[in-house]
């Protein structure tokens, strides 16, 4: 069937020479990789840190103005500073580059003392005056700072970040230089978290001449004029940052560790796992500890739960029907067992939730949401008893609002974010649970949404979803900063829900001096939010997570506001002793 | 043409295909590759609707160990492993049908027409393989996706209210589809071009034959084992790419699951604190197990088709 | 001149591939500077997109990005906007906002490089002597053993092998390193888990281009002829048995040296893997371009070397 081929082409003698030709082709491609190999990772070895660790995502930027995310957060108080800075152990606000503040009788101007002799890490002196180039470089809405909300509470900060007039006629900063080392804070209102403010990054002193030089990449240009503890040596993206003890910090002399390596990761596993050889001495957040070992790790001595301010919530569409009608929004709130879903699916020891703002803060004591008596139940029998209770009042309002038993009720989905690192499991794990008990208690059935995060935040912002996914982590130890969220054009609302009763409520905290009167106020407020109206439906309260050995590592403490200053932070000189006779084995392995 | 070193000798007034099909059947590891992919088939259609639990109810009894309620164990939902992998199953037979549905079909007309056609024809058509291979896969779902779900998704439910989940599913077959077929054509091209100045291919154009008789009667019998293969690859790649695609949430809807999500989800058990073995080790064994027969399969197959045992 | 011409052909087919990416990431939903927190007044936010020219027409964008934007300055001349592809910048990146684009792929790339390409001798070096010898010994159980070998390695996914691996070689033996980049001991693991994937793959399309060219014409004739078995397979066999592992090369390199999301993401290595995955998902628009051009030059060219060598490797295969 076939034909021969009489000259078939292997017989020739060209054969001989291709041979040849790939054999030493395969030599110097081989010659060639030995050659990268040894450049690649010949230049890599270096002194290890006195300090190595792990800061989850790679920063997006370190310009203490325009950073937003916790990883970049962390490496900013590093490396700048403002008025005050946070205790280690509260998370509150202690006199950083101020060394003593006074505020007026109505709590709304404050003198800031700066300390004598404060310089950046290039030997400039800092004076009120960088101060106030600082705070009013912030606010400009031209440096894009997206947190410049901060300065709202500061005497027309919000009138100039909504500029839109031109530089003419537009009002300047509450901030001014009394003399080179007092500086004068003016505020709309009194706040009593102001101090704690003055710790953010966004309100770090940044070096005037270097930022006017350089523009908006100034913090690429070395050596970077530091105002904090540490400095800045090297930064590879998705590797390591290393920061170095900034000589010329007024505290240096109380900074234990010289050298830091900050890693960037986003894997949860491989997190553990670098702990486990001892490659990290710290795991500062919980995004890079497996959710699905949470509750295990939490039984060992090295693994630290504590609480913080961030709430895990659900929020409805109210512009959507039936969603609008707020029994709807109650009914289906009523029913979700959130004790079933801490102990299940999220492990690692979150209280339920029942109101938006976390419990622990100063002389609030937070409202009572729908669903309370589950949750204070000390008993099964008591908590099955009250759950039934809640399923029976939710068919109750859900057959008010014309579905009894569910029936045209319609097809409503649950959109959530999928994708990127191990808590998104847990959206849809939670999704999950919720479809379950919504469909045995009350007979309606909903879809799962699930849709990569970019897509997640726009359908979110143009409401264009039915129920979501949401959370959010307190910047200060105050309840408006969860309850200000929820005012009707906030852009954070995102549910459709205007309310200008909780508007007014808010208002009126805000400008009331009298402590007791302005919580009684966002008491008020909160409990219209999630007793009343339930534009939300809040799930529970965050826990966080450190992994660090206690006999190794010290300077560690859980907090509420989840500061955790890498300035405090030290091996313990035991544990170097050690560290140095292994030489490069792999340590403690418990 | 006869040859010593082939043994089964069949007989000479069977058709091609018969015979074909003879070779295949005394091939052992092939046929009960065969059956063994069969059975898999049937159980992923029966066992979801057999089972006593469905496949996304979930129970109180969270992570328990394989038992004879739960035979492969529950997950953290308490949902029974075994419906859910076999629901899986299923799901990702369909996604690996359709990508080597795809693969075979506009791949190999793909690369067997460059190659053979040569000169600006073959260049130009590459180029376009060049031009898609490079473009990112995931940013072409993310697109297709939330351009164009709604849309179908509001037309599919004038047809039925559960139709919500199938608008993801045709998106993600496409999606899938779309990068699935072009390896595929390269490898077929490049063979092509060897085949094309063979002397049978020459005889039969001096002969007279039309360039499709050519391409279907001559070149495709001689790339076919090099397409069975390369189409035993593309399974595997095509499911684990699902798994991909669902992990962002480009992919199918839960509580739906599918073999590549279930594995995926398992890796996370292989960690030096805690293994719930079951987790991975049943949809793992049921992929591979699966891989397995469908590469002897292919290679049954590739024999049978041989024309050279012809 | 074919070649020649080839070469000429790259430049338009690479700008073909950088449009389309401009805009297809463009036509994505959300944007860049989408957060989970607003910006605190829009303000802000219009700031933003104007530093970065979002706020301009997509046509406009995509003359800036090309460097052919030609723009009034203050003083009313015309004047070409900096930056731009003629001038070999793709911008700095939108979700890393210290960083340029060139500077992360410059950074992360020798990384990807190195890790590529032993994970590609790798799998060349596995593979192919484990195809051809599984096709040569097709019939006894060394031949079986030697393809349920390769079919194994191809339906273990990276995210379970790897792990695997370092689970027993990193943890429990504590032969290797269990992450992060830095001497050779560190680069074992990740090559292992890149490289077995691919020969596994190689070695199927190894196993079948032998099978096949031992069947062929003229290895009969030399076999005919007396020639030893030995050196039937090795001189004569092999240069037709790795055209489908050839053919597979070109895509393999080019997957191979721009990273692998999966391997760098287990092992945490700063390579450029994870970016363009990252990149698409946070609608970097300059980042997902940029890797996309990097990513078409070595596909094309890689491709463009495979072509050539199947002239090589087979005398019949021309260009005309």
């Amino acid at each position: 069937m076939l034909l021969v081929s009489p000259n078939a082409p292997g017989t020739s003698p060209g054969a001989f020479c291709v041979s040849r030709a790939t054999a030493s082709a395969a030599l110097a491609l081989t010659f060639l990789l030995a050659l990268v190999f040894v450049v690649g990772t010949g230049c890599t070895p270096r002194k290890p840190a006195d300090l190595v660790i792990h800061n989850t995502s790679e920063p997006e930027t370190i310009d203490p103005h325009v950073l937003t995310g916790q990883p970049d957060g962390r490496i900013g108080s590093a490396l700048f500073e403002g008025l005050t800075r946070f205790n280690p152990e509260t998370g509150r606000a202690i006199p950083g580059l101020a060394e003593r503040w006074e505020v007026s009788a109505d709590g709304r101007v404050y003198t800031f003392h700066l300390r004598p002799k404060i310089a950046f890490s290039t030997g400039e002196p800092i004076s009120a005056d960088d101060f106030v180039w600082s705070w009013n470089r912030a606010v400009d809405p031209l440096t894009a700072a997206d947190y410049a909300g901060f300065y709202f509470y500061i005497r027309n900060g919000r009138a100039i970040s909504n500029w839109t007039n031109g530089p003419a006629g537009r009002p300047t900063l509450g901030i001014r230089a009394v003399d080179p080392r007092t500086v004068e804070v003016t505020l709309e209102n009194p706040t009593p978290f102001f101090p704690d403010l003055c710790a953010m990054r966004i309100m770090t002193v940044v070096p005037r001449f270097a930022v006017e030089r350089y523009g908006d990449q100034w913090v690429r240009h070395s050596p970077l004029p530091c105002s904090g503890p540490y400095q800045l040596v090297s930064w590879r993206p998705n590797d390591r940052i290393r920061l170095k003890k900034n000589p010329l910090y007024w505290d240096a002399a109380n900074v234990p560790s010289e050298t830091i390596d900050v890693l960037s990761g986003d894997s949860p596993s491989t997190a553990l796992n670098l702990f486990l050889t001892g490659e990290i001495d710290f795991i500062v957040d919980k995004t890079v500890i497996p959710t699905d070992l949470a509750d295990t790790l939490k039984q060992r001595p090295e693994f630290h739960p504590y609480n913080y301010l961030g709430n895990y919530f659900v929020r409805f569409n109210c512009t959507r029907k039936p969603l609008d009608d707020a029994r709807v929004r109650r009914a289906l709130s009523l029913v979700i067992d959130k004790r079933r879903l801490v102990d299940r699916i999220t492990r690692m020891g979150e209280r339920p939730a029942d109101a938006l703002v976390p419990p622990g803060m100063e002389g609030y004591e937070g409202a009572r949401g729908l669903g309370r008596n589950a949750l204070d139940a000390r008993t099964p029998a008591e908590f099955d008893a009250a759950m039934a209770a809640n399923v029976v009042e939710a068919k109750r309002l859900l057959a008010e609002a014309g579905f009894p038993e569910g029936r045209g009720f319609p097809r409503l989905s649950y959109m959530f974010n999928a994708g990127g690192g191990g808590g998104a499991r847990m959206h849809e794990q939670i999704g999950i649970e919720m479809q379950a008990m919504l469909q045995r208690h009350l007979g309606i059935a909903i879809d799962m949404r699930p849709v990569e995060y970019k897509t997640y935040l726009m359908e979110m912002s143009q409401r264009n979803y039915d129920i979501c996914r949401g959370s959010w982590i307190g910047d200060y130890s105050d309840p408006t900063t969860f309850l200000d969220m929820f005012q009707s054009d906030n852009g954070n609302n995102r549910t459709g829900w205007r309310n200008a009763k909780y508007d007014t409520l808010l208002e009126r905290a805000a400008a009331t001096p009298d402590t007791r009167e302005r919580a009684r106020l966002l008491l008020e407020a909160e409990t219209l939010l999630v007793r009343d109206e339930a534009p939300i439906m809040p799930l529970h309260y965050y826990v966080g997570m450190f992994a660090y050995d206690p006999e190794r590592v010290g300077g560690i403490y859980p907090n509420l506001t989840d500061e955790h200053p890498f300035s405090a932070i030290y091996r313990k000189p035991r544990a170097l002793k050690t560290a140095a006779a292994a030489g490069a084995a792999p340590a403690t392995r418990k | 043409m006869s040859d010593s070193n082939q043994e089964p000798i069949v007989s000479p007034r069977l058709s091609p295909g018969a015979r074909a099909w003879r070779r295949f059947l005394d091939n052992r590891p092939a046929t009960a590759a065969a059956t063994f992919l069969l059975l898999l088939v049937v159980l992923s259609l029966a066992v979801p609707v057999l089972s006593p639990h469905a496949s996304a109810e979930g129970s109180d009894a969270q992570f328990a160990s394989p038992s004879f309620s739960h035979w492969w164990g529950t997950d953290i939902h308490g949902r029974d492993v075994m419906t859910r992998v076999f629901a899986g199953a299923r799901l990702s037979f369909l996604v690996g049908a359709v990508g080597a549905g795809v693969s075979l079909v506009i791949g190999v007309c793909w690369g067997m027409v460059a190659g053979y056609a040569g000169g600006r024809l073959d260049g130009a058509m590459m180029r376009f393989v060049d031009v898609l291979y490079s473009l990112p896969s995931i940013v072409f779902v993310i697109v297709l996706i939330t351009t164009l779900e709604d849309h179908l998704r509001g037309f599919l439910s004038h047809l039925s209210p559960q139709a919500g989940g199938v608008a993801r599913m045709v998106f993600l077959f496409f999606g899938l589809g779309a990068v699935s077929w072009l390896t595929m054509a390269r490898i077929v091209r490049g063979q092509v071009l060897s085949l094309r100045t063979r002397p049978f291919v020459l005889a039969s154009r001096a002969l007279g034959a039309g360039h499709a008789r050519i391409l279907f009667r001559h070149i495709l019998p001689n790339v076919a084992g090099v397409v069975i293969v390369y189409l035993t690859l593309t399974v595997p790649g095509i499911i684990l790419y699902e798994s991909f695609l669902s992990y962002l949430g480009l992919g199918i809807q839960p509580p739906q699951a599918s073999l590549g999500t279930l594995i995926a989800e398992g890796a996370a058990q292989i960690n030096p604190i805690r293994t719930y073995w079951w987790l991975i080790a049943f949809p793992g064994g049921v992929l591979a197990s699966a891989l397995l027969a469908l590469n002897l399969l292919g290679d049954g197959l590739r024999d049978a088709l041989d024309p050279r045992l012809g | 001149m074919a070649i020649l011409r080839r070469i000429l052909v790259l430049i338009p087919l690479t700008w073909l591939i950088v449009t389309l990416a401009f805009f297809l990431v463009r036509v994505a939903p959300g944007g860049p500077f989408d957060k989970e927190r607003k910006s605190s007044s829009p303000q802000v936010e219009a700031a933003i997109k104007r530093k970065y020219h979002l706020d301009e027409s997509l046509g406009s964008q995509y003359l800036r990005f090309l460097g052919l934007k030609w723009e009034r300055t203050e003083n009313g001349t015309l004047q070409r906007a900096e930056g731009g592809l003629i001038a070999g910048d793709f911008g700095l990146s939108l979700k890393y906002r210290n960083h340029s684009v060139s500077d992360i792929i410059l950074q992360g790339l020798p990384v990807s490089l190195i890790l590529g390409w032993l994970a590609f001798g790798f799998a060349l070096g596995i593979g192919v002597p484990l195809g051809v010898f599984g096709a040569v010994r097709a019939r006894g159980w060394v031949g079986g053993a030697s393809a349920i070998v390769a079919i194994a390695m191809v339906c273990v996914p990276g995210f379970v092998i790897g792990p695997a691996l370092v689970l027993v070689a990193g943890l429990k033996l504590g032969w290797f390193p269990v992450g992060l980049w830095g001497g050779p001991m560190h680069a074992v693991l990740p090559m292992v888990t890149l490289g077995l994937y691919f020969s596994g793959r190689v070695a199927r399309l190894a196993r079948e281009g032998m099978m096949q060219a031992l069947q062929s014409e003229f290895i009969r004739t030399a076999r005919a002829k007396g020639v030893s078995e030995f050196s039937v397979v090795v001189r004569h066999a092999f240069r037709l048995a790795i055209m489908p592992v050839v053919s597979y090369s070109g895509p393999m390199l080019a997957d191979l040296l721009t990273g692998s999301f999966v391997v760098e993401n287990i092992f945490q290595i700063p390579g450029i893997g994870v970016f363009l995955v990252n990149a698409s998902l946070s609608r970097d628009y300059p980042m997902v371009v940029g890797l996309v051009l990097l990513y078409a030059v070595l596909l094309l060219v890689l491709n463009l070397i495979v072509d050539l060598a199947y002239g090589v490797l087979d005398p019949r295969v021309s260009h005309e």
